[in-house]
């Protein structure tokens, strides 16, 4: 499955591993914050249109 | 019909959501299908083994940290010029995603440097200019932390913004003065010539594809975010009163 | 202007805070880095331009926050801005006034401390030249960074993060002026270049040191 990556094999797979888990971290926080804040917008302007 | 309508932050929101998870998709698809290439189907090079790999992982982020900045530059001026919030939204949303592709760019380099120059670490040029845009985008992110005023935050980090770049150029040049370095030359000029092999350089192309669609993605998904923060916090403020 | 320059001034010698204490902590760095580095000479003459320089930018960061921070309180920062005097000037004279209270008492003592880390004896000239070329550009930088954090409580800390990087080229182009000083080479490069970056900043910062206390003051 994994081509033979010699000697370098451990650097290569780190840096993979370490970009991957930088990337997925990245968006990971950008999508929960978004639903976050888009659950809390709904949130308040229930409340505003509850209080008019 | 021009640009600017798109300043308005009710028109950004319902032009750009539908759009983020096209673009999302579409970016991690380059992504995978970029790296999956790289990673499995290009030959080792003669002189640098396996190692020549990381690559397609550099060379983007790398390319990435440094216009996700310039990116922050223009937004800047056009907050301070036009005075449009989603602009400096945008720049406030691009800054974390910036300090990813940096922190990127010096891991894979420093693994990549350990067993080629036998060092992680050297105070090269191209490896020194990238530690102090590092320093940058913290000091840029920090401001906007620090202020609660929305748009005295904007203003601030706008200037910090533009000053921040010219001393970035200066640095790059003093440091460029200061050392030689172990650092190869650009690896991706227009310049034919000085390209690497094409085996390496169209998977290349298409992770860079792939890095560049999923900042806009990030970006537009941010900066929609951020927009809502304020809409909450002045439904909150005029609420209360 | 010059009113403004000379009050500045007699604040600064009356509080005795910018002199004494930058100078101070100038000499303690010094004074702990052989400790911190063992005491060998050879080596103390090998990093001895950077750690002067180093230290010095260090004591020009310490008292950066006074330039407007006592002004703000006491409410004389708003009347300044009002008076006929441009933002611009105000702030061009607050960077020369700190120069004056710490980059110039700074310059004239470190060849005194170029003693104590052994210093190569062809050097002293190159660190005074460099340090008296590069420290106006350390204040005007500094007093861009002041402006910038004027109105927030804890400033301090954010204003070194947003400061230091800043001052990265004129350390560089500073130390190596030194060390090419040392090594009997042309130091003639790094000083022009080093020239340039103070008559830079002090013609295009203070616009920007306006335009972030105008924000501030708003």
């Amino acid at each position: 499955m994994i081509p033979d990556l010699g000697k370098y094999a451990v650097e290569v797979l780190t840096a993979y591993g370490v970009s991957i888990a930088l990337l997925v971290l990245i968006v990971g926080l950008s999508v929960q914050r978004s639903r976050k804040v888009r659950a809390q917008l709904a949130d308040v302007e229930a409340r505003r249109d509850a209080a008019r | 019909m021009s640009i600017w309508e798109y300043a308005n932050p009710k028109k950004f929101i319902a032009t750009t959501t539908p759009l983020v998870p096209w673009l999302l998709g579409v970016s991690i698809a380059l992504l995978v299908g970029g790296l999956i290439w790289g990673f499995f189907f290009t030959p080792d090079d003669f002189r640098q083994g396996s190692t020549v790999k990381i690559f397609y992982l550099h060379v983007p982020s790398a390319l990435m940290a440094i216009n996700v900045w310039f990116m922050m530059l223009i937004t800047s001026l056009v907050w301070l010029v036009r005075r449009h919030h989603v602009s400096a939204l945008a720049a406030r949303a691009a800054a974390p995603i910036g300090i990813i592709m940096t922190v990127m760019a010096l891991i894979t380099g420093a693994i990549w440097g350990q067993p080629m120059w036998g060092t992680w670490w050297a105070w090269d040029p191209r490896l020194t200019s990238f530690l102090i845009l590092f320093l940058f985008y913290l000091g840029y992110m920090a401001l906007w932390e620090a202020i609660e005023d929305p748009d005295t935050a904007a203003d601030l980090t706008s200037v910090l913004c533009i000053v921040g770049s010219v001393f970035a150029v200066l640095s790059r040049y003093a440091v460029n003065f200061w050392n030689q370095g172990l650092h190869q030359p650009a690896s991706l000029s227009l310049d034919k010539e000085e390209n690497v092999a094409d085996v390496f350089w169209y998977p290349a192309l298409v992770c860079i594809a792939g890095f560049v669609l999923l900042f806009v993605a990030l970006v537009l998904m941010r900066t929609a975010t951020e927009i809502r923060v304020r809409r909450i916090k002045a439904l909150e403020a005029r609420m209360r009163s | 202007m010059i009113a403004l320059l000379r009050r500045d001034l007699a604040l600064a010698v009356r509080a005795g805070g910018g002199f004494g204490l930058g100078l101070a902590f100038f000499l303690i760095v010094v004074v702990l880095v052989p400790f911190g580095v063992g005491p060998e000479a050879a080596l103390l003459t090998l990093i001895a331009p950077g750690i002067l320089w180093v230290a010095a930018l260090l004591a020009a960061l310490l008292s950066l926050d006074r330039i407007f921070a006592l002004d703000f309180e006491d409410g004389s920062l708003p009347l300044l801005a009002t008076s006929p005097l441009p933002l611009e000037g105000v702030a061009l004279i607050k960077g020369i006034a700190h120069w004056i209270t710490t980059g110039l008492p700074l310059t004239l003592a470190a060849p005194a401390l170029g003693f104590l880390l052994n210093l190569a004896p062809s050097a002293y000239v190159w660190l005074f030249a460099s340090l008296a070329l590069g420290t106006p550009a350390l204040s005007m930088i500094g007093t861009f960074g002041a402006a910038l954090t004027v109105g927030l409580r804890r400033g301090g800390l954010l204003m070194s993060l947003l400061v230091l990087p800043l001052y990265v080229p004129t350390l560089i182009f500073g130390a190596e002026a030194v060390r090419r000083g040392a090594d009997g080479l042309g130091a003639a490069t790094p000083l022009l270049m080093l020239a340039g970056i103070t008559l830079g900043s002090f013609a295009l910062l203070p616009f920007a040191a306006s335009a972030a206390l105008r924000v501030n003051l708003k």
